[in-house]
């Protein structure tokens, strides 16, 4: 993934004055770099002549810690990988180990699922919006985004008791009932949301320097992305229309209508604005969801220790960051053979060196925040 | 003898600066953070003494006593010396700035505005031997920036000022003010194409968001000052905020009226003389409404205490009004004359130059940050042009004036055709730019410091 800035032959253009190149070192301790991700910038002046991505500083050998776990215990460490959208990352492991077993988890419990994860959507994209406009240097909607992130997390708190890495799925379905009032603070918080959307746009989406900063900074052709297998509003922003709720309808989202907003030019802007609009659509599906959540029992028939018939299975959902897969190998035992898992942010960071050519330093910052990488889940 | 007595006032005056300003610059600081809070729907500072209120002092003694790091491969003197020099360079300009007709340590200097934007230019010495000294890249391309803006900003901030001088004749800081109050007009009323020039510009200098790129955390870190830690950073610190002092001073002097009450000359007006006392009293009141809510008793005894310090400053302010009603002997209004300018003047300075220090920080945390060759394009594209438009379009209104024999308030009919021409001129200008943007997609970006 890391270009090796030696031999690429791009980088044998002369710098302006003929000048050495500067080699800074962006991380691992930088303010920007959103975790623990160490870039290597090839510099003349402020100019980026090229890019060297380091990672592995958050490894912790997740998928090896699969092989020697049994399938339910493993679930919680999935949480562990994109620790800002855990629900998603339990959604998914859920539904591949199921499929491996050929169980499908009853109604309710899709719905429930299905709200959950896209609150986990929007706490996500609120994340994301905080931390990018801060890294172009706005530092006040980072407060009004955890503002309404603390609202999700509370309602995830109420749900399963904990706030950050929830494991708040089982295999088979959920382990605990909706609480009473899960639906009145789902849709108090939807109408709340809507009007604060709105603030964030009026201190973004217009600003002169706002648009200066993203405008045709970081662009990536849709070709380029489907290439380099960019996934989720990464992609959707070159202009691709491709949305695994769309395409390979998981847990209950076939049942509900919303829209994939795309972009044109796949530049830092067109992302905030997709970004901006997914935070809408999810909004929409659990106003909808909420409206009727069928009656029932909540787990499938599903032993207390499992042991799926031998065989493979790849299950991807469309996480808060793009397609995140689980690919499950079977031997029959309690333990699987093999997980291996697709993170998005690992593989959308691979077009960060095509996105940063040629722009200053400033927009380095601007780029790895619109990637919306986490490096939990790059590393694992 | 002579001697001394020549020279201990101002030194007095100066010693009392030296030792007050890092008090003052610390509680800048902590006004800044509690607005930045309500800004941000938080509170702010709030453990350490009521509402924060020693928080400045804290962190004072934090810095004194943290640990001093000069990095190995400094260049050990000069990164002694930058932080100093930074900070004397600021300290130095406060010298020459007038609070009030009494308050001015270097007295009528008659090169007085040219000597406090000079000194504290020099400041940016500070700050780029500082980065290079660091022996950091980040160091080094933030005093780079820093020097490459202050050279394109104080250009425009230049040119933004002769349109205030101008009108004064003059750059003593005095008579400058003087001036205001002859013509009964303050110049930024006459000339506010320049006093928004010299505002964007006045940011830009002082390094403040959306022009903080030296300092950029999100880019580089903490810019010229990553590698200064404690007692030098905050040296840094100090000078940062001393200048916004003194850019404010400035602009106040020269574009409102320094320490002259709204309408200076026109007597029917008058009651705005009570104005602050009034402000004072309000303050107090809230304070004592809002003391039986306070949950400790500390904090309710605090609050009294806050209270009853309003009400002593509101009689100050009102005492010399007061004395100078009809009703009152004549002597003692006579007498109560350099106390009311003295007290009131102190009082219009001091809230013209918040109110303009608010505006930087109102600023900061609305906008996002201007990436480097943006900030360029705004200083050579747009604001020095605009600036030398300005002047000579001001210039050619004066020469109107004159002509007319127009002054104070009727100058504005020469002056507001041409402000209006300015700002046509400002629109031509963005959108020739916006035509022209040159950053494109991967292409090669503009040269910063070409």
């Amino acid at each position: 993934m890391a270009t090796d800035t030696t031999t690429d032959p791009r980088d044998k253009q002369q710098t302006l004055l003929g000048a050495d190149e500067l080699i800074l070192n962006m991380g691992p301790q930088h303010p920007s770099t959103h975790g623990v991700l160490r870039v290597k910038l090839k510099l003349d002046g402020e100019r980026v002549i090229g890019s060297e991505c380091m990672i592995g500083y958050l490894h912790r050998g997740v998928e090896k810690i699969a092989e020697h776990r049994t399938y339910q215990q493993f679930a919680p460490y999935v949480d562990r990988m994109d620790y800002v959208a855990a629900v998603s990352n339990g959604l998914g492991y859920c539904e591949a180990i199921e499929k491996l077993l050929m169980v499908e988890a009853p109604p309710r419990a899709k719905v429930i699922r299905t709200i959950l994860t896209e609150l986990q959507r929007i706490a996500s994209h609120l994340l994301w919006l905080g931390t990018h406009a801060l890294d172009i240097g706005a530092l006040t909607p980072l407060f009004y985004c955890f503002r309404e992130r603390e609202e999700i997390l509370k309602i995830f708190e109420k749900y399963c008791g904990a706030r950050l890495t929830t494991h708040a799925f089982r295999i088979g379905g959920l382990q605990y009932e909706a609480y009473d009032t899960l639906e009145k603070d789902v849709e108090s918080f939807c109408k709340a949301f809507e009007p604060r959307i709105k603030d964030y746009e009026d201190l973004l989406t217009q600003n002169r320097i706002w648009l200066g900063r993203t405008k045709g900074v970081g662009i990536l052709k849709a070709e380029d992305a489907i290439a380099m297998g960019a996934t989720g509003p990464v992609l959707r922003a070159s202009g691709v229309k491709w949305d695994i709720r769309k395409a390979m309808p998981y847990a209950a989202y076939d049942q509900y209508k919303f829209e994939i907003p795309v972009g044109t030019t796949g530049d830092t802007y067109d992302r905030y604005l997709v970004r901006m609009e997914e935070m809408r659509q999810s909004r929409l599906i659990c106003l909808q969801a909420i409206e009727n959540i069928p009656t029932g029992p909540i787990m499938a028939k599903v032993g207390k220790v499992l042991k799926p018939p031998p065989g493979e299975v790849y299950h991807s959902i469309e996480a808060p960051k793009g397609e995140l897969g689980y690919y499950v190998i079977s031997d029959g035992t309690v333990q699987p053979y093999r997980v291996r898992i697709r993170p998005p942010s690992f593989v959308n960071l691979q077009a960060f060196d095509k996105m940063a050519r040629g722009h200053l330093v400033a927009d380095v910052v601007a780029i790895i925040g619109t990637l919306d990488i986490v490096l939990g889940e790059v590393d694992r | 003898m002579e001697f001394v007595k020549q020279y201990w006032a101002p030194l007095v005056c100066g010693l009392v600066i030296v030792g007050v300003l890092p008090l003052i610059v610390g509680y800048v600081v902590l006004v800044e953070r509690k607005i930045m809070a309500d800004m941000q729907a938080r509170l702010g500072p709030m453990r350490v003494g009521p509402h924060g209120l020693l928080q400045p002092i804290a962190d004072a003694v934090k810095l004194l006593i943290k640990e001093d790091i000069i990095p190995e491969d400094a260049d050990k003197l000069v990164f002694w010396l930058a932080p100093v020099l930074s900070v004397a360079a600021a300290l130095l300009a406060i010298a020459g700035l007038a609070i009030g007709p009494a308050f001015q340590i270097a007295k009528d200097v008659n090169i007085g505005i040219l000597f406090v934007v000079g000194v504290s230019a020099m400041g940016i010495f500070g700050i780029v031997l500082g980065g290079w000294a660091s022996n950091s890249h980040y160091s080094l391309i933030g005093a780079l920036r820093s020097s490459a803006q202050l050279v394109s900003y104080e250009t425009a901030a230049g040119m933004a000022m002769v349109c205030g001088l101008l009108f004064a004749g003059t750059l003593n800081i005095t008579s400058i003010v003087q001036a205001q109050y002859d013509q009964g007009i303050w110049f930024g009323l006459l000339a506010p194409v320049a006093f928004f020039v010299y505002l964007v510009a006045s940011i830009a200098e002082t390094n403040r968001a959306p022009f903080d790129l030296p300092e950029a955390e999100s880019e580089l870190v903490a810019g010229y000052m990553t590698e200064f830690s404690g007692f030098r950073w905050s040296l840094y610190f100090l000078a940062e905020y001393t200048n916004m002092i003194v850019v404010a001073s400035v602009a106040t002097t020269l574009f409102l009226g320094g320490w002259l009450r709204p309408f200076p000359k026109t007597t029917w007006l008058s009651f705005i003389d009570f104005l602050p006392p009034l402000l004072m009293i309000s303050v107090g009141v809230y304070c004592l409404i809002r003391t039986p809510k306070q949950p400790a008793r500390v904090q309710q005894l605090f609050m009294l205490a806050v209270a009853g310090l309003c009400f002593a400053v509101a009689l100050v302010l009102a005492a010399p009004v007061l004395l100078r009603t009809p009703y009152v002997n004549p002597s003692l209004a006579a007498a109560a004359k350099p106390f009311y300018e003295g007290i009131h003047g102190g009082f219009w300075f001091v809230f013209k130059v918040s109110a303009y220090i608010y505006f930087f920080m109102w600023l900061r945390f609305t906008l996002p940050r201007y990436r480097f060759d943006q900030l360029m394009r705004l200083g050579w594209h747009f604001l020095i042009p605009l600036s030398i438009i300005n002047v000579l379009l001001i210039g050619i209104a004066m020469i109107a004036g004159q002509y007319f024999h127009l002054a104070g308030w009727s100058l504005l009919l020469t002056t507001i055709p041409a402000s209006i021409i300015a700002l046509i001129v400002a629109l031509f200008i963005l959108a020739t730019e916006q035509k022209s943007e040159p950053q494109k997609a991967g292409g090669a970006a503009p040269d910063s410091y070409a």
